[in-house]
């Protein structure tokens, strides 16, 4: 039996892996280079890889560590705190009391949803990406980003609070 | 309105992410409760509004092609090399056939090769030791309710060898203790487990320090306790190490 090669695995994945890539990095370019990087990586790696476990999270915890690493990578960490676990002083935002989310049922208000993703800082845009967009499961996120399972919900539930934070806040005209 | 209902716990019910009597013990809570019935219509709504997230970016064909061509290429090298298919599989008939003829001996090689593995493993994995130490106080007791026995741990202080850490390994499906020592530029796994059927059986008694594949190789029997030495270091430097476990585990 002829276990399944690289390429069968990874070149599925290629499509969202470039739009991840490219929402981290804000930059074709750059996009493009880190995905051709993961890819060189991953396939270096790929003997490391054991079968039987997630290869989708693997790809994206290359990915997104060899982003880390890079120019763009470490210009977003200074700017912005990957890691703000210690902090968590985000006051509870609770639907009664506004809800600019109504919004977004309007077609026109889908920039708005990508606007509001796009001002927030870079832990909580990428936590947000690989749960609501790249459709991961909560053990897959905690294996990108090599954290314990309650760490990824309680920080996906404060990078959701603050994206609700960021609607609220470039809606024109607020409602409530 | 005050809920107790906490917002995690409410995203991952729209996560599908739940145990089915949690998702059913939120369902029955939201039925009642206004404010986390709002709280999941503005989560969902909010999901929709990033569906336009989904697929935003769609990469250049031209880059899809380059990386495609490089991965081919690559794999075409290593596969080239599967030729050697036929000597393997004649090579492993020849193991086999010594395996039925020599029982004994291959479920031994097989208990050394079982440490080797552990070794070679530890190595190259990014977290050698889940316990990291300089001295012996703290390395001992991190292992206590994780491992079902105690064990002794020589002075490493004032000699060549230094005890990086530890960590729970299996061996048999047993847990044990394995402890990394190093010893200049070399790395040396001293492996603990409790004696057992299957031990007795993979490994011989008691025996000197041996050359088994890269690696030397020593192992005893102590009370209850199975230990075997494991690494690249001479088998001087391998053997002091075993005496040092020997006159802390008499």
């Amino acid at each position: 039996m002829d276990p399944a090669s690289f390429e069968e695995l990874a070149m599925p994945l290629f499509d969202q892996l470039y739009n991840f890539a490219h929402w981290l990095t804000g930059d074709r370019t750059d996009a493009e280079d880190l995905v051709q990087e993961t890819y060189a990586k991953a396939l270096r790696g790929f003997r490391s890889f054991e079968e039987g476990t997630n290869f989708r999270a693997w790809m994206y915890r290359i990915l997104r560590n060899t982003f880390l690493t890079s120019r763009s990578g470490l210009a977003a960490q200074n700017t912005t705190a990957i890691d703000d676990d210690d902090i968590g002083a985000v006051e509870v935002w609770t639907a009664h009391a506004v809800t600019p989310e109504r919004l977004l049922l309007r077609q026109e208000s889908r920039q708005l949803a990508l606007d509001a993703l796009e001002s927030l800082s870079a832990g909580d845009r990428e936590i947000i990406l690989l749960c609501e967009v790249e459709e991961l499961s909560y053990r897959e996120i905690a294996q990108v980003l090599g954290v314990p399972l309650g760490t990824v919900m309680s920080r996906l539930s404060r990078a959701r609070t603050r994206l609700r934070q960021a609607l609220a806040a470039t809606a024109p005209g607020k409602v409530g | 309105m005050a809920c107790e209902q906490r917002p995690a716990q409410l995203a991952a019910y729209i996560d599908g992410e739940l145990e089915p009597e949690e998702a059913s013990a939120v369902d029955e809570h939201v039925r009642g409760c206004p404010a986390c019935a709002a709280e999941i219509a503005a989560l969902v709504r909010m999901r929709r509004g990033l569906l336009a997230a989904r697929g935003r970016y769609v990469p250049d064909p031209a880059l899809r092609a380059r990386v495609r061509r490089s991965i081919g290429a690559v794999e075409r090298r290593r596969r080239s090399s599967f030729w050697l298919i036929p000597a393997v599989v004649g090579f492993a008939a020849v193991v086999i056939l010594m395996a039925m003829v020599w029982p004994e001996r291959s479920l031994r090689s097989e208990g050394f090769g079982e440490v080797a593995d552990l070794h070679v493993s530890d190595l190259a994995s990014a977290n050698p030791v889940d316990v990291v130490s300089t001295d012996r106080h703290t390395v001992k007791p991190w292992f206590a309710g994780r491992i079902p026995f105690t064990f002794n741990l020589p002075e490493f202080a004032g000699t060549d060898y230094s005890l990086i850490g530890g960590r729970v390994a299996y061996l048999e499906q047993q847990p044990g203790a394995q402890l990394l020592v190093g010893l200049r530029q070399h790395r040396i796994s001293v492996l603990i487990f409790r004696e057992s059927a299957e031990l007795a059986h993979a490994f011989p008694r008691a025996s000197e320090v041996r050359q088994r594949d890269s690696f030397n190789v020593a192992t005893w029997q102590a009370g209850d306790l199975r230990f075997v030495v494991i690494g690249d270091a001479d088998p001087g430097a391998i053997g002091k190490l075993v005496q040092m476990m020997k006159q802390a585990n008499p």
